[in-house]
């Protein structure tokens, strides 16, 4: 799994590119996983180059939200594509993940 | 030929065991079947304790001494791998529900009817049979292809397919297990005043770990259905019992919807899942609104309640109710393009289904027949629920 990585005074922005499914989820977990520092002050995924993502990419998103909330590190993800979007409102990811419209805005908000 | 399943039968009327051994003396004399039989709760714990080869215990819930009920609860301590089927007086929803709620597998309803307590043995074994193979293969290396058999194999035990039909409504379903990916089940259950429950689920993930995931879920939902007056609530106690214990977050989206025949109406609630199509009685098809909703399993139950609402409508005579799964809007065809759902709204333009297995044949045939050569890449599944357009 491909993902561009930028740090930035403690801001970690993960960028993972194509689609997540059952056949690559756990390289997907495994890619952020490793992604992911303990002192990162906080971790936001822009999902802009994902044009789709499964159930079981779905969930490595909650394990990756799980291992970030035990350490009270923020975490969001941003600038979904309109089918991601939608993957999002009708599973009700978007109630328990937060998402924002674009990296800025994740950027400037997420605290 | 392998050995009998072994059925402890639990009653205090002595009636039963002669009619048992008689009514099931075929299963018996081909060796399909072996019967126990104790007169209570304390009687068969007695006999498990001192016989670890019982798969099956099939149980009264009014007993003296120790009822059904407290058996359930005690039979968790034994730590033995069986599976419990209760009998019940018909329309004792409330015992029924707190049976399925301590892990009863299914149940039959008094008067028994032995062609029916046969089609739940039978089920019930045969889960049993997949759930054994499963969880000894979770303790040995086995191939990621083997895992995957063996997982559908689960998901398949536990479909129902003795579909409810009456000159009021009926209902059909069906699920096509892909080859790679699968956790969708459907399943439905008749509640008092005839009212019906039906659900379309789809459980994240693959393999044993999700098929495992996947009999939980079916067991929470059905008992939050049994003696819940809406699909809502049902499916907020569901969350509760899946999120209690849920370290590997695994998580299932589900539309439920109860059908009541009297009257027609339709309320349905989903839970991270579409919402329910409605084909009127012209062929037109209608996507009914989204009542909110998370995936069941992840969320803290205050804020999955704040999320979710549920809707009622009228299904009018001749008209058909349809829950499915994404692995039909979303069937691949081979220049990857979509089924989508215009194109199952589009189905019935003009040749409206007469039955709800009408129904089901057209979608899984358009289905079939977009996705051509094309491997599916996700379960399809789909459950129809037709009113007969005569009154």
């Amino acid at each position: 799994m491909e993902l561009a990585q930028e740090r930035d005074s403690g801001t970690n922005v993960i960028s993972p590119a194509g689609r997540v499914d059952g056949s690559n989820s756990a390289d997907f977990h495994e890619a952020l996983a490793a992604a992911i520092a303990d002192d990162d002050s906080r971790v936001i995924l822009d999902m802009g180059g994902i044009d789709y993502i499964s159930s079981a990419g779905l969930r490595v998103l909650l394990l990756v939200a799980q291992r970030l909330g035990g350490d009270s590190t923020p975490f969001a993800v941003c600038s979904l594509a309109a089918s991601v979007d939608e993957v999002f409102r009708i599973s009700g990811f978007n109630q328990i993940i937060t998402v924002y419209g674009t990296l800025d805005e994740a950027k400037a908000q997420l605290a | 030929m392998s050995e009998p399943w072994r059925i402890l039968v639990v009653d205090d009327e002595p009636d039963l065991e002669p009619l048992v051994l008689q009514r099931m003396r075929r299963q018996i004399r081909g060796g399909k079947y072996q019967f126990e039989f104790a007169g209570n709760g304390l009687e068969a714990l007695e006999k498990l304790r001192a016989d670890d080869t019982i798969d099956l215990v099939l149980s009264d819930i009014n007993m003296p001494q120790m009822d059904g009920l407290t058996l359930l609860s005690q039979l968790n301590s034994l730590d033995q791998d069986l599976r419990a089927v209760i009998i019940s007086a018909y329309g004792d929803m409330g015992n029924i529900r707190t049976a399925m709620n301590r892990g009863a597998f299914d149940f039959v309803t008094k008067p028994v009817d032995f062609d029916d307590l046969q089609i739940t043995i039978d089920r019930t074994v045969e889960h049993l049979r997949q759930w054994r193979e499963a969880t000894a293969s979770r303790d040995k290396l086995v191939t990621l292809q083997n895992e995957l058999d063996i997982a559908t194999n689960v998901q398949q035990s536990i479909l129902p397919s003795d579909f409810p039909t009456t000159t009021k409504y009926e209902i059909n379903a069906n699920m096509v297990p892909a080859r790679n990916v699968g956790g969708d089940f459907y399943d439905y259950v008749g509640v008092p005043h005839d009212r019906m429950f039906a659900t379309v689920a789809d459980v994240s993930d693959k393999g044993i770990p999700a098929a495992l995931f996947m009999m939980s879920s079916r067991t929470a939902l059905k008992g939050a259905a049994i003696g819940t007056g809406s699909p809502r609530e049902a499916l907020i106690e569901a969350n509760r019992v899946l999120q209690a214990d849920n370290p590997t977050l695994m998580f299932v989206t589900v539309i439920m919807a109860v059908y009541d025949p009297h009257n027609g109406e339709v309320t349905y609630s989903s839970a991270g899942h579409d919402p329910p199509v409605l084909v009127h009685a012209d062929g037109s098809g209608e996507q009914l609104p989204a009542t909110g909703g998370i995936a069941l399993g992840i969320a803290p139950e205050q804020i999955f309640t704040a999320n979710l609402s549920e809707q009622t409508v009228v299904l009018g005579p001749g008209e058909t109710l349809i829950l499915y799964t994404d692995g039909v809007s979303e069937a691949m065809n081979v220049d990857d393009e979509e089924f989508g759902l215009d194109r199952l709204l589009g189905l019935f333009a003009g040749r409206p289904p007469q039955s709800a297995e009408g129904a089901m044949h057209s979608i899984f045939e358009a289905v079939a027949e977009f996705a051509g050569e094309a491997p599916a890449s996700d379960d399809v599944t789909c459950l129809a629920l037709h009113r007969s357009a005569a009154p």
